[in-house]
């Protein structure tokens, strides 16, 4: 077993637990257990798994409502993100935030944001603490394509290019904003030609090949944590669900859907990976037998747990002063 | 600044024009000479962007003042201080804090036309997560921003702009003298009507008050200076006594911390009302540009007189 394969068996175990924690959460949902919205991350675990791979545990990580496989790929515990899609008390933010707003600042989770674009200035302004500090931390930023279009992308990368912060914006492209194709919201078939005019490296690959984004995301991290500037990548992926639990998918037709699911799901890729390389069926079993373990017990947890606190409502809504 | 900047490395100011040009209005005048650009800095044209980074950057510790040219320019930054800087701390469920002041000129600055004359306290005063102060002395401008700065929660400092000329004493350095949000300041004590206003009319209220004193009429006045969170027991207990309330503000009057003032006074001393609650207010119409027109816009003393005339049934 080559010293990658090594490396790929956890990054399967974590990509496959954020594929069965969300079929368990889109379970939960039509059974009414979950509110709100729910968009799943399935089709697009390698990215936020080859991410996780590339930064350090002091590293940022921020993104927006699609913030599940982050969360769980930063290693926030499948029982605290469970209980939050629950609306319980020991979810990670107390039932206070939901699906869309996943926030772990343990793990250096600094959010799930729900406008679109919105959290991009927000990852420069982490970024520039680094600088401000003379600290090597990096912050990753990931966005959907749909957010490209929009004023917070632009003066998000615009300032992160000027003052060359230490931020990777990772751009996941998959295809869609909610239900328009990309080739309808923007002229570019090529989202990083974006990143030229404001002074951003850029690079571009496919993301359903777990080890590619980690060795494609290392280099941009790095360049970051040099002081070598910002970057955006983007990095092609597609999601197998709808945009969100409502979307009856009807702008795509099913042969594509299926089309992918066959030929690039990161999950499938990675477990044949592992058997190619000569990893046993047996152990990769056992594996996923635990992961099973792992979700059935957090979906357990998270019906058991106490509802959302009353006295959750007021206690949060201002900070008093630590700067006296 | 200088002073909390001198006392804690992390706070810093960003904002367009604040380093080299030395502020638009001056505000920031010297303070890239004695801190540098690390702590002094210039941004581009991007409210947003800028807004935005600043509540990112106080999300992991630092304290930034982000400087708007006028608070106009702050309706472009208003998803990062409503949805981010507001929210963060709920969100989070008290995982991260958002130490950001934001502040600049509020109000029309005199014959510049719609999109450069708001009053935005109705905006901001509505969001909980918010908190708003609007001095109108030099001595409450510093003990109030020093306040906001030291703060873990947002804080939006409104400075009216024309009130960027007003001279008067302000405490030496080692007084770190600090004004809590909340308090409300009774301005001049006075028998007949109480008049509760905060920002840019005060200066126009005090000078009324002589002139009505020399008439015979006893005015009270309070500034309420911090509109959330509000001291509504000192404006209570005023009315309490006067029997007789007036709200003079620049915003509109639709709504907002004139309207709230009125709400609480009404609730909470009913029974010792002797006449409705007045408000003296802007017009509701978009700011003209001409003088004239524009005078008839803004509250001013004859507005005032004609509210307090009818509270006192002297017409």
């Amino acid at each position: 077993m080559g010293n990658s394969q090594h490396e790929l068996q956890p990054m399967y175990r974590t990509m496959y637990l954020i594929r069965r924690f969300e079929e368990e959460a889109a379970r939960a949902y039509s059974l009414g257990k979950i509110g709100g919205f729910l968009h799943l991350y399935i089709g697009q675990e390698a990215v936020a798994v080859g991410a996780e791979a590339a930064i350090e545990k002091t590293d940022y990580v921020i993104t927006s409502y699609r913030d599940h496989g982050v969360a769980l790929a930063r290693g926030s515990s499948a029982r605290s993100v469970m209980s939050e899609l629950f609306g319980k008390d020991t979810g990670l933010v107390r039932g206070l935030g939901g699906s869309m707003h996943l926030f772990d600042a343990e793990h250096r989770v600094l959010g799930g944001h729900a406008i679109v674009g919105g959290q991009l200035p927000l990852a420069a302004g982490v970024a520039f603490r680094a600088r401000y500090m003379q600290e090597r931390d990096v912050t990753l930023c990931f966005l959907g394509d749909g957010a490209t279009n929009i004023g917070g992308f632009h003066e998000g990368l615009s300032l992160a290019g000027l003052w060359k912060l230490p931020v990777v914006f990772v751009c996941e492209n998959n295809r869609y904003s909610m239900g328009t194709p990309l080739n309808r919201t923007t002229p570019l078939a090529d989202l990083t030609l974006k990143a030229a005019g404001y002074g951003l490296a850029s690079d571009r690959f496919d993301g359903h090949d777990v080890l590619t984004v980690r060795d494609r995301m290392r280099a941009a991290v790095e360049r970051a944590r040099d002081g070598g500037g910002p970057t955006l990548v983007e990095v092609l992926t597609y999601r197998f669900r709808g945009h969100s639990m409502s979307d009856p998918g009807k702008y795509r037709t099913a042969e594509e859907l299926e089309d992918f699911k066959r030929t690039a799901d990161p999950c499938a890729l990675a477990r044949k990976q592992l058997l190619t390389s000569g990893v046993a069926e047996e152990l990769l079993s056992a594996l996923e037998q635990e992961v099973e373990t792992e979700v059935m017990d957090a979906v357990r947890f998270a019906e058991e747990s106490a509802p959302a606190s009353r006295s959750s409502l007021d206690a949060f809504v201002y900070a008093g002063s630590s700067g006296h | 600044m200088s002073e909390e900047m001198e006392r804690d490395d992390r706070v810093f100011v960003i904002g367009e024009e604040v380093g080299y040009y030395q502020g638009a209005y001056k505000v920031t005048q010297g303070l890239l000479e004695r801190f540098g650009e690390r702590r002094v800095v210039d941004a581009p044209i991007a409210e947003a962007g800028f807004a935005g980074l600043a509540v990112g950057a106080a999300m992991v510790g630092l304290r930034p003042i982000v400087e708007f040219m006028t608070w106009n320019f702050s309706l472009v930054a208003f998803d990062q201080i409503v949805n981010n800087a507001a929210k963060m701390h709920q969100m989070s469920a008290g995982q991260l804090r958002v130490p950001v002041v934001f502040r600049g000129p509020n109000a029309s600055a005199r014959q510049v036309a719609a999109q450069h004359s708001h009053a935005v306290e109705p905006f901001y005063c509505n969001v909980p997560g918010l908190r708003v102060v609007y001095p109108s002395t030099p001595r409450d401008a510093k003990g109030l921003l020093k306040t906001a700065i030291r703060d873990d929660s947002p804080v939006v400092f409104l400075e009216g702009e024309t009130l960027y000329g007003l001279q008067g004493d302000v405490p030496e350095p080692e007084a770190d003298e600090l004004i809590p949000f909340g308090s409300a300041k009774l301005v001049r004590e006075g028998h007949h009507v109480t008049v509760v206003s905060f920002g840019r009319p005060m200066p126009m209220l005090t000078k009324l008050a002589d002139e009505l004193e020399r008439e015979g009429i006893s005015l009270e006045l309070i500034d309420a200076r911090s509109l959330r969170p509000l001291d509504t027991a000192t404006i209570v207990a005023s009315v309490k006594k006067t029997n007789r309330c007036v709200v003079v503000h620049e915003h509109w009057p639709y709504g907002g911390p004139g309207a709230e003032i009125v709400d609480c006074v009404q609730r909470e001393a009913f029974d010792y009302l002797d006449a409705p609650i007045l408000r003296a207010s802007n017009l509701d119409v978009p700011m003209p540009y001409a003088l004239e027109l524009e005078n008839e816009v803004i509250v001013g003393p004859e507005r005032v007189r004609a509210a307090l005339r009818q509270v006192l049934y002297l017409d």
